[in-house]
């Protein structure tokens, strides 16, 4: 994979957390620009066009959600939320608002770089690729044939139900970012189910059973507990 | 169409009868005419085939007056001990109430036989009557049989010492009667009855054979027999009109023609209301007793005014609703009432009118309301004589009268002492306006009795000393007569006039005094902020009132009852607790536990009940008026709403309270876990990042900040466990409980501690039949992170972990086991105290809040977390959650059982 050298802006208001992301993404070769605040967060995410946002959700001039739901409005930048433990609710809010991926703090500069680095290629890839130029997915001894809908394991079909089938694709299809249980729910159920999710969990424990070599630790559909799951290649 | 329709207030009526039927035990009377006709026995009968047919039976007591026949058919059947009373100097051996409300409530379908309904309890008991006690035990759900003879029902007590002659004093309700579920009449002839007698099965007392020989004549049995078999039939018709009315055969609902019983303040009254309650009966409608206490009525004595009292007593047994009423005048208050209360009968007893210018009662109701039919009942020749001479002994008794008579002459002999030097100046008609000036005073200073005393003395003295002759009781003119008759007419009347308006001035500034002092009691008590003081206030008010000891009663929080501090009267506990517990008034003047020297009355506030105020009459035994009863009522509800309103502003502060604490803790919370991690965050961050700076730092440097990072990781779990924990105990967590699969939960924690574990063999066997479990996965997440992360601590490195779930019955254990050294022998509980540490001083890193925070969590979900050393030597932690009801819908248009069971791994 080709080295990604990317504009990315960091709205933390703590001066040496915000130094050491910057550090750590200058390291890689990424162009970090900083902000404290909502404020000139929007303001420079506007002028800087950054292909990555790294936010920090406790901000003193506003709330962290806020900022995601206006870049939203005109940006597809991944953002990575950082945010402190027992926080669910914020997370959860932050990813439904359009979040990419979160951080706990207290977190490494290894971690911060494999995600930025995972949500990069996601956003590469989903730009690059064109409508109907690669309808297959490959993951582990899985493959997955999006137009005829088929689903093999090592070789051996594989039988979906549609609601697993249309799990699976979902997260697939959005590799290594956080989908909360209401976005799987809406996007599998449809609205009016948003406080069902033990239908997304009996459904994907079964999905698991059926494409995961050891169900109990899973290495492709990995659960973000009490928020949501992520899909890894 | 709508004719048929049942009344819906009647149903209503109906309906909650029936509920409040199906909560109380069952009364069934063996009613008979006489003693002898094999009550008892026809009762023990019925009860043997109901011992055999399995239902819970004890016999609570039965007088077999060593008949062998009855004495037989009680043979073996199951008793409770009966309770020995000490009584003078003898032992009596009583019924035991609380045996059998004991037996009661150990039994369902619990049946207690229990002889002579209408028996008196001795002195001490709870009740003084055996139906009380009866009442009692239906109202706590237990069945009852009883038996009772006809001269005890209180309706026809008087019609039965009228036929026989023998007046009975052991009397019960007619509502018991009326209200019992079942009544059996044990019917034999007279003749028979009469044999039985002569051949002495018939038990008669020693003393009593007399009059027992009178009782048992032939008509007399005869007659007795005939009112049982009808008031039988009465009762049999009530069924029938009530079953009719049930099955919606009534058409027209008639106007509900409700009596009220006037009870006047001579002997009559009795008479009065049980011609009422028999019209009530008969018509089956409601009806009411009403006194009306009238200013003239204060004037009498003390047991005169009692006498009324005990009449409305004797009304509400008989089933009435009874009342005081305060009035001027009686006809106009009894109007209202009767207006006021849809009561279109009054009966009142027929009184010839003392003095031809004076209406009679019947008349001015006439006239107040002459829509209203009033009722004469005849009334007996005239025991009032006998009453009114009763009352003027007790007045008699009254302090010291006779020197009041004393003075009174004496008054009158010094007017005519002080009269006589001026006779030659004086007019003899202005020495009559002396000793009309004496009889005031005296009116004035003794009362009405001396008053008229010294009109009849001043008379004879005014005649004796002055006109002449004087000194003779002589008169030489006639014209002196008049002088005389109309000297005693004045004086007659100017003494009552005066004395009357003395006692009604006395009276109401008595009354003004009470109200002064409740309105400066309800005044202190407003300003008063907690319950010490309400007792204060409300002790001090009974002190000055009716130099009573009294104590305030309150329920603490394990609802004893605690006496308030300032308590001056010691209450008997279980009194307090009968009036708490029933919220009526007991003890001293009431119907329950009489014998105490306390009266204690429920304070009943709007809310609820508030406590017991108990009073102790400081002398005398005499109960307590109307009047004084009616301001210790009052001053009840004061208190009462006074705690009320204590307990409520209390309520209130310790809500603000609660309020105010926990935003403080939960921004307290949220402020150090900010200020204390974002730190920690910088730390971990900066020592990575300075491994990229240039020049590349040297491998010692790379050592000191791998320290300084792992440090920094470590501090930050300390607050991390520190926060949680004091979230969990101030119980500012609140579960965010989802349904879920086990193994999810066991993925997640397993993918958080993989850096841990990692050379680790981890074996995960959660059983195929694990239900979805209701779970904060977080929380759960991290009591197993918790649990693997000790795991990884305290054993050798490579050694093996093994996670197991588990179903048992209704919860799930799932267990995580270790193949080190063990748990510390005898510590397996206390390492889950918080700050516990299995080992003391060692090397491993940690301040032992781990498992104290596990146990909050899984407690916080209905579960318990343990640990044992196996047999084998590892440690396993077991965490067992409870099952619950998980939903059944899986989203997939298919319901399914067992949603997780559905797939079998391929």
């Amino acid at each position: 994979m080709t080295e990604l050298r990317a504009r990315v802006l960091v709205v933390e208001d703590d001066a040496d957390i915000r130094r050491f992301v910057r550090l750590a993404l200058e390291a890689e070769g990424h162009e970090a620009f900083e902000a404290d605040g909502v404020r000139r967060g929007l303001l420079d995410a506007g002028t800087r066009r950054p292909d990555l946002v790294v936010l920090d959700l406790g901000l003193p001039d506003g709330d962290g959600v806020d900022f995601i739901r206006a870049l939203r409005t005109w940006s597809a930048a991944p953002v990575i939320v950082l945010s402190s433990r027992s926080a669910e609710a914020d997370k959860i809010a932050a990813l439904d608002a359009g979040a990419d991926d979160y951080l706990v703090k207290p977190f490494g500069a290894g971690e911060l770089m494999a995600r930025v680095r995972a949500q990069l290629r996601r956003h590469a890839l989903a730009a690059g690729s064109e409508p109907g130029a690669d309808a297959t997915l490959q993951f582990g001894d899985v493959h997955v044939d999006l137009a005829r809908r088929m689903v093999e394991r090592a070789g051996e079909p594989l039988h979906l139900t549609p609601i697993e089938y249309r799990l699976l694709t979902h997260l697939a299809s959005q590799p290594d970012r956080v989908v909360t249980h209401r976005q799987l729910l809406k996007a599998v159920w449809g609205p009016g189910h948003q406080e069902d999710t033990h239908y997304v969990r009996v459904h994907m424990a079964n999905l698991r059973k059926k494409i995961e070599s050891d169900p109990s630790m899973p290495r492709h559909l990995v659960t973000e507990a009490g928020v949501g799951y992520r899909f890894v290649r | 169409m709508t004719d048929e329709r049942p009344d819906p207030d009647a149903l209503l009526r109906q309906v909650q009868a029936d509920e409040a039927r199906a909560r109380r035990g069952r009364l069934k009377i063996f009613f008979g005419a006489s003693a002898g006709v094999g009550k008892t026995y026809a009762m023990l009968a019925g009860g043997r085939a109901a011992l055999t047919a399995g239902t819970a039976l004890r016999v609570g007591l039965v007088e077999t007056h060593g008949r062998a026949d009855t004495e037989a058919m009680v043979g073996d059947l199951p008793r409770l001990p009966l309770k020995e009373v000490p009584y003078r100097d003898r032992v009596l051996r009583e019924f035991d109430l609380d045996a059998a409300l004991v037996f009661g409530a150990q039994h369902a379908d619990a049946l207690l036989l229990l002889d002579e309904l209408a028996h008196s309890n001795a002195a001490g008991s709870r009740h003084p009557k055996r139906w009380q006690d009866v009442e009692e035990l239906l109202a706590a759900g237990i069945d009852v049989w009883t038996t009772m003879n006809v001269q005890h029902l209180e309706s026809l007590n008087d019609i039965v010492s009228g036929i026989t002659g023998v007046r009975v004093w052991e009397t019960v309700p007619d509502r018991i009667f009326d209200e019992a579920d079942e009544v059996v009449v044990v019917d034999l002839p007279p003749d028979e009855l009469l044999q039985r007698l002569k051949a002495g099965k018939v038990y008669l007392a020693p003393q009593a054979e007399r009059a027992a020989a009178n009782f048992f004549r032939k008509g007399n049995l005869l007659a007795l027999r005939e009112l049982a078999l009808r008031r039988t039939a009465d009762r049999v018709d009530d069924e029938m009109q009530a079953y009719r009315r049930q099955s919606t055969v009534q058409r027209v609902w008639p106007n509900r023609e409700a009596l009220l019983a006037c009870v006047g303040p001579g002997e009559h009254g009795e008479k009065v209301v049980r011609s009422c309650a028999r019209l009530a009966a008969q018509g089956e409608v409601d009806w009411h007793a009403v006194f009306v206490e009238t200013p003239a009525l204060q004037r009498l004595s003390d047991s005169r005014r009692q006498h009324p009292l005990r009449v409305l007593k004797l009304a509400q047994e008989l089933g009435a609703t009874a009342a005081t009423l305060s009035a001027p005048e009686a006809a106009a208050a009894l109007v209202r009432y009767a207006r006021e209360h849809n009561l279109v009968r009054l009966v009142i007893g027929r009184h010839r009118r003392r003095w031809p210018w004076q209406r009679s009662l019947a008349e001015r109701l006439t006239d107040l309301g002459d829509d209203l039919d009033v009722l004469q009942v005849a009334l007996p020749g005239s025991p009032f004589r006998a009453g009114a001479a009763g009352a003027a002994d007790e007045r008699a008794a009254e302090p010291l009268p006779w020197r009041n008579y004393l003075a009174a002459v004496a008054v009158c002999a010094a007017t005519a002492l002080a009269a006589s030097p001026l006779v030659d100046w004086l007019e003899l008609s202005n020495i009559v306006m002396l000793f009309l000036l004496a009889i005031v005073g005296v009116a004035m200073r003794f009362g009405r009795g001396p008053a008229v005393l010294a009109a009849f003395v001043g008379v004879a003295l005014f005649d004796f000393f002055f006109v002449p002759p004087r000194f003779t009781f002589a008169v030489s003119d006639a014209q002196y007569l008049i002088t005389f008759a109309v000297m005693l007419v004045v004086a007659l009347v100017i003494g009552q006039l005066t004395a009357g308006l003395k006692t009604q001035a006395e009276a109401a500034t008595q009354r003004e005094h009470g109200v002064r002092s409740l309105y400066a009691m309800s005044r202190d008590l407003g300003a008063a902020l907690m319950p010490e003081q309400v007792a204060e206030i409300g002790a001090r008010f009974l002190a000055a009132e009716f130099g009573a000891r009294s104590a305030l009663l309150v329920p603490d929080a394990l609802d004893r009852l605690q006496a308030l501090p300032g308590a001056t009267a010691t209450v008997d506990a279980g009194v307090a607790r009968w009036a708490f517990d029933r919220g009526e008034a007991a003890g001293r003047g009431t119907d329950t536990l009489p014998a105490s020297p306390c009266l204690v009355l429920p304070l009943k506030a709007p809310m609820r009940l508030r406590g017991v105020l108990a009073i102790e009459p400081a002398a005398g035994d005499r109960e307590l008026g109307p009047e004084p009863r009616r301001l210790l009522d009052t001053c009840a509800s004061l208190l009462a709403i006074s705690l009320e309103r204590i307990h409520y502003i209390e309520v209130a502060q310790s809500s603000t309270l609660q309020i105010e604490s926990e935003r403080l803790r939960n921004s307290l919370l949220s402020a150090i876990s900010h200020d204390l991690r974002t730190p920690l965050a910088a730390l971990v961050g900066l020592a990575d990042t300075l491994q990229l700076t240039q020049p590349a730092p040297t491998e010692a440097q790379r050592e000191i900040m791998r320290s300084i990072r792992q440090s920094a990781m470590r501090m930050s779990t300390l607050v991390n466990n520190l926060l949680d924990m004091a979230r969990l105990e101030s119980g500012a967590v609140q579960l965010n409980r989802q349904w879920q699969p086990l193994e999810e939960v066991v993925g997640s924690a397993l993918a958080s501690c993989a850096p841990l574990l990692a050379g680790r063999k981890l074996r995960v066997q959660l059983a195929d039949d694990l239900p979805l479990l209701h779970l904060d996965s977080v929380l759960i997440e991290r009591v197993l992170v918790n649990l693997l992360e000790n795991a990884a601590k305290y054993t050798p490195g490579g050694s093996p972990i093994d996670i197991i779930g588990i179903l048992h019955g209704d919860r799930v254990a799932l267990s995580v086991q270790d193949h080190g050294p063990g748990l510390p022998k005898g510590r397996e509980e206390a390492i889950f105290e918080k700050f516990e540490r299995g080992t003391k001083e060692s090397a491993t890193a940690g301040v032992g809040l781990g498992l104290a925070i596990c146990r909050a969590i899984v407690q916080a979900h209905g579960g318990t977390v343990v640990g044992v050393t196996r047999d084998d030597g590892g440690a396993r932690f077991t965490v067992t959650l409870p099952v619950g009801e998980p939903p059944r819908d899986a989203g997939d248009g298919v319901a399914l059982a067992e949603p997780l069971r559905k797939v079998q791994t391929p």
